[in-house]
């Protein structure tokens, strides 16, 4: 809370209810100093911001003073949107938000709808959904390490993880007819069957990416110049992590166990044998290894599931016109950033009076200030790069 | 042991490179006949796309000219954008008399539509269906905004 008068020194750690850990920063300058400061401005187009994010970055020399996010690019207004559409149409908006990860984002919607109508979803429609889950978050991950790659300067990731993330694009074409923006979980279930093709095409992946996922550890992960640019940069403490309420796999890697799926499992998730990656390190090379590990343990999720999807119906019966009762619900799921959560306050009509989404994006993109100061400015593309920020994600 | 540790980095150091390396020229020396990518516009005849591909709404017509559309307006309640518009009219049935409710127009405006399916989904007759087409670049905005039922249609017998 910086607008908090606090008589406190400089860097001073207060303690809050709930073992938070707030940290008061040093004074932010609003005027720069002319003589010394340099003000310049990556993006809003940017090859390395991945978006239209917008960063006024202070430098004195080559250190970095202060990093302020300017949002507002990419706002849709998606929120108030969705107060004008119905329980059904509301879900496709927000495939368009964190678009690499839209599956997960239509399933907290689903979760949510479901929970006020009180429906019980089917057996068959929640593996599907688990899986079509683990498959986005296998895409997400192998784009970004491809992305990261990039980022820090080497070439040939990025064509080895869009080998791997067409074959998954190709599976959703087939099952979902698109291949980015799906609509295709449904309240009740999922829109369709999965493809008669799917199984086999799911288990061609799974062998293809099970001999190929060491080439990523031995072109990238164990490579000398990659391991120099990012152990030891950006270190997030697990206090922080906290206070900032970073989520997913960029507060895993400061040792913070925060991942849905384990704590408050929904969908077949408590049935299923994987384990929640955590590492203790906190500087952008762990956030990357807990990214890879993440792949392994999707994979391990879909072995369990992609043999065994059983009979029964893909949807569970539900009205034409949905009507949640009056209330307020919310609902949270694991994207492959973080906790997305959505909460509905309904009326009793047929549209929702107010949607809010909780994007981990956000959250993880208020802490790269925080990470940032008194680093190098060559490092920032390292520190933003294993955030994994999506800026459609975050603005909204 | 300084020089020691110092000489097993560089040692490691070049080793990982090397291993990167090894990877990067093994593709480019095998996988020269292995093409993942497609070309596109010349491949035009011989691609397929899964038959689930949500390219465009078309309205399947038979041979007789005939649809499946009640004019119910289930898909215009769906859409989430405004993208259907269905003008209807009133038949008269000759035998009976009877006014029957029958579609006149089916406006699809593409340039508004997301591909989200939910249309397919409302539509109680089946229809409507997402079609193959995914080519849709046109110099004017109002070539965008189609009519789905081909002139001089009428009901299918039987659909209700």
């Amino acid at each position: 809370m910086p607008g908090l008068p606090l008589p406190l020194g400089e860097g001073t750690r207060v303690r809050f209810m709930y073992h938070q850990v707030e940290i008061v920063k040093e004074p932010v300058q609003t005027e720069p100093n002319v003589f010394d400061d340099m003000v310049i401005n990556v993006g809003p187009q940017h090859p390395a911001t991945h978006g239209v994010l917008h960063l006024v970055i202070t430098l004195n020399g080559e250190t970095i003073k202060k990093v302020e996010p300017h949002l507002g690019y990419i706002h849709r207004s998606i929120e108030k949107m969705c107060e004008s559409l119905s329980f059904r149409q509301f879900i496709y908006v927000t495939s368009k938000m964190d678009y690499l990860s839209s599956h997960i984002n239509n399933h907290g919607c689903c979760l949510c709808v479901e929970q006020g109508l009180q429906i019980e979803v089917p057996q068959k429609a929640q593996v599907i959904r688990v899986l079509m889950d683990e498959l986005t978050r296998i895409a997400s991950h192998v784009l970004w390490w491809g992305a990261m790659a990039m980022d820090v300067g080497a070439l040939t990731p990025f064509f080895l993880s869009f080998r791997e993330r067409e074959m998954i694009n190709d599976i959703m074409e087939e099952s979902c007819g698109t291949r980015l923006t799906m609509n295709y979980m449904v309240p009740g279930g999922v829109m369709a069957d999965v493809h008669p093709n799917f199984v086999r095409r799911v288990n061609e992946f799974i062998s293809h990416f099970k001999s190929k996922i060491d080439e990523y550890d031995e072109l990238v992960t164990n490579n000398v110049i990659f391991q120099n640019r990012t152990k030891g940069v950006g270190v997030l403490s697990k206090e922080d992590a906290i206070s900032f309420g970073v989520t997913g796999p960029s507060a895993r890697g400061s040792g913070v166990s925060c991942d849905i799926r384990k704590l408050y499992p929904y969908e077949i998730y408590q049935q299923l044998n994987f384990e929640e990656v955590i590492e203790t390190a906190g500087d952008s090379f762990a956030r990357y290894v807990v990214r890879l590990k993440e792949l392994r343990q999707s994979m391990h999720i879909i072995e369990q599931l992609i043999n065994n999807i059983p009979e029964g119906d893909f949807q569970a019966k539900t009205k034409a016109v949905l009507k949640l009762p009056k209330g307020e619900f919310y609902s949270r799921v694991e994207t492959a950033r973080g906790e997305f959560g959505v909460y509905i306050v309904s009326e009793g009509g047929t549209t929702p009076y107010r949607i809010k989404f909780r994007s981990p994006g956000f959250s993880n993109l208020s802490v790269l200030d925080h990470i940032a100061r008194g680093a190098k400015i060559g490092d920032l593309v390292a520190m933003m790069g294993t955030l994994d920020l999506v800026i459609p994600d975050i603005d909204r | 042991m300084f020089l020691i540790d110092y000489i097993k980095d560089v040692a490691g150091g070049v080793k990982s490179l090397l291993t990167g390396m090894r990877i990067t020229g093994g593709y480019a020396l095998r996988h020269h006949k292995e093409k993942l990518t497609q070309q596109y516009p010349d491949n035009r005849d011989t691609l397929v796309l899964p038959e689930r591909f949500r390219g465009e709404v078309i309205m399947p017509h038979d041979e007789n000219n005939e649809h499946a559309c009640t004019g119910c307006t289930a898909c215009e309640l769906a859409c989430p954008n405004g993208t259907i518009k269905i003008i209807t009219k009133f038949d008269v049935d000759e035998a009976t008399g009877k006014k029957k409710k029958a579609i006149d127009t089916f406006i699809y405006h593409l340039e508004l539509c997301t591909m989200c399916n939910l249309c397919i989904e409302a539509c109680p007759t089946n229809a409507i269906k997402m079609g193959q087409g995914f080519e849709h670049s046109v110099y004017d905005r109002s070539k965008l905004i189609k009519t789905l039922n081909e002139p001089g249609s009428k009901i299918r017998e039987g659909v209700e």
